[in-house]
């Protein structure tokens, strides 16, 4: 069932492999991916900072504050991170 | 073993970082302690040569224990081979703030023992000259090296009914092993703990320091030491030497790897390390965990995700739950002792937050990601400047009356995702400028978060701050962690209506409060406090 590699499944894979890094205690990769991602993996405001600090680092990628309601969901954040690397 | 906060009595040495012989200074870390919350990391209090390493890993000892001796600075390592008949320096203690310590002994060599005695002191002692030798219990043991001896403690096993098989008929670490061995034949599945006379025999400084502080007692060991007993067995090559002269296969591996290892009974020397510099991770010992269970048993199903609630990762049995349990037991004595104790006054001011986050927001307009500041470092600095203004919330309260603190120590409550929190200061907060303490803030939420922390990050805070706004929170009126005298608690950010000069309009609003200490201020003080929290936070270029 392993979809075929595109850009948007390479993106949901590294987005979950952060936040499993930011959040080590919670299984990223069984959230909701329709449900905010800091209530399901009980992360703080300086938790979301390190995951959009690690998105920079890995994709260069610089998420504003504003932003920060785009990218509030994991399907919405692979949208959001997808669109920019393109 | 230093004292790690007020509801700690007792720690267990996890690894030494150091040997016999090794240089240290001020500030280094020389061992990991396991303590009822996490694993810190301790370090020394002053500059010297590590001579003796009393306390073997897996031991779990009360607090003001010797954990080693430390010989002054440009000593040969003679220390790590003792020569007969002679005797070593007088130490001073490492980790243990409170208490001075010497100890004397040339146990190696078949002199009766002289057991480490633990000497109240209000100081750590700056020079480590002069031998306390009258609080030096001069007991008649069998003669046994330390470590044989604090060993035999861990096992519970009674050194009188030994045999030794060292120079002279020493009792070595090697027979205490082997007599261990005996008994577990002889009492399958007996906790090797100490019984209490056990404990208190072989630990007479604590039991006999005159004076000595109420918490510090000879403590059997409640929970199977399963380091103290595995440690032996995971030593990777042939039968131990004594510890002495033992030179410690270090295993590198992260305070969390470590702990579930020893949860979990996986030898850590057999693990391949994945994490930086091949350090063993959580992730290598599930893994190495899994391998060996995947034989007889089905893989731990993930639960099934709840939405909106957290999922744990609840494989591998449940060592977290252990750990939580005993984190309750210290937050419960800590705040009962609390709310026992200290009278509580509660105060609370809303702050209109507008102001600082606009600017804060525009200054992040200029950063890189990687130098985001958030409103908590904002209003933590504020905090701290008010301190500063208002010292009767910022120190601590002893028997002999309040002390305050020149130094601002923030204490920031973190939570931890497994459940409980954990309250590490951030050193000097009022001296510190906003991309410190950010880095500082990011710094330590991220090494709570990873159970590792530093001893002086535990006992040091001079003031505690708590933030549930992340969690939707209003306002929160703490409980006051002693010997500290105030708690400050700040809500969410949320936009209200504002009344101002006749008009209304709406504004980004925090309710800030405190918890004081009425022993130590009055409402009037507490107030001018907040006061000058929100008078900081209106001029954000300033902090």
């Amino acid at each position: 069932m392993k979809a075929p590699i595109t850009s948007e499944s390479e993106m949901r894979e590294l987005v979950i492999d952060l936040l499993s890094h930011v959040a080590p205690e919670a299984d990223a990769g069984a959230i909701d991916p329709d449900a905010g991602i800091q209530d399901q993996l009980d992360i703080d405001s300086i938790d979301f900072l390190n995951f959009i600090m690690a998105v920079h680092e890995k994709t260069g990628i610089d998420v504003p504050e504003r932003d920060y309601a785009k990218v509030a969901t994991l399907n919405d954040c692979v949208r959001y991170l997808a669109a920019k690397a393109a | 073993m230093p004292s790690l906060g007020a509801d700690m009595d007792a720690g267990r040495l996890l690894e030494w970082y150091v040997k016999p012989g090794d240089a240290v200074k001020r500030g280094d870390i020389v061992a990991l302690v396991d303590t009822d919350k996490a694993a810190i990391e301790v370090e020394i209090f002053e500059d010297g040569v590590v001579g003796e390493l009393l306390v073997p890993p897996g031991e779990q000892v009360p607090v003001g224990t010797p954990l080693a001796t430390i010989l002054p600075p440009g000593t040969v390592a003679e220390a790590a081979a003792p020569v007969a008949g002679e005797e070593k320096a007088a130490a001073a203690e490492v980790g243990a703030a409170e208490v001075g310590a010497a100890e004397v002994g040339a146990a190696e060599v078949g002199a009766p023992a002289v057991t480490p005695a633990v000497a109240p002191a209000a100081a750590p002692a700056p020079q480590p000259a002069a031998p306390a030798v009258a609080a030096v219990a001069s007991r008649q043991h069998a003669p046994a090296t330390p470590a044989a001896r604090n060993h035999a403690r861990a096992l519970g096993i009674d050194l009188d009914e030994l045999k030794g098989s060292g120079k002279h008929g020493v009792i070595t670490c090697q027979d205490v092993d082997a007599a261990a061995r005996a008994a577990e034949v002889a009492v399958a599945a007996v906790t090797p703990a100490a019984t209490p006379e056990v404990a208190a025999a072989v630990a007479p400084g604590a039991a006999e320091a005159e004076a000595a502080p109420a918490g510090q007692r000879a403590v059997p060991a409640e929970r199977p030491p399963v380091p103290a007993a595995a440690e032996p067995a995971a030593a990777p090559e042939g039968p131990p030497p004594t510890v002495a002269a033992r030179p410690r296969t270090h295993v590198r591996a992260s305070p969390l790897a470590r702990r579930l290892a020893a949860e979990l009974g996986i030898d850590l020397a057999g693990v391949e390390g994945s994490g930086p510099g091949g350090a063993v991770t959580q992730e290598d010992v599930r893994a190495a965990s899994h391998a060996e269970t995947a034989a007889v048993a089905a893989p731990a199903a993930t639960p099934a995700a709840a939405p909106g609630a957290t999922v744990p990762r609840a494989e591998a049995g449940k060592p977290e739950d252990a750990r939580y349990a005993a984190m309750r037991r210290a937050i419960a004595a800590a705040m009962s002792k609390s709310k026992r104790e200290i009278p509580h006054y509660y105060l609370s001011l809303h702050v209109d937050m507008t102001r600082p986050l606009a600017w804060l927001e525009d200054a992040n307009l200029q950063r890189a990601v990687t130098e985001r500041v958030l409103p908590a470092a904002l209003i933590l600095k504020a905090t701290a400047l008010a301190a500063r203004d208002v010292p009767d919330v910022n120190g601590f309260y002893l028997e002999d009356g309040f002390h305050p603190s020149e130094a601002v120590h923030l204490g920031v409550g973190i939570s931890l995702r497994q459940g409980g929190l954990i309250a590490p200061a951030i050193h000097d907060a009022d001296a510190k400028d906003l991309d410190t303490l950010m880095a500082d803030l990011r710094d330590l939420v991220k090494r709570t978060r990873s159970l590792q922390l530093r001893s002086s990050e535990l006992s040091d805070a001079t003031m505690t701050t708590t933030n549930l706004g992340d969690q939707g929170v209003e306002s929160v009126y703490g409980i006051i962690y002693p010997p500290q005298v105030a708690l400050v608690g700040y809500g969410r950010i949320l936009e209200r209506p504002w009344a101002e000069n006749g008009m209304l309009a709406v504004r980004k609003q925090m309710l800030i409060t405190l918890a004081g200490d009425h022993r130590a201020s009055d409402g009037h003080r507490g107030g001018l406090f907040l006061s000058a929290i929100e008078r900081h936070l209106q001029h954000p270029e300033e902090l």
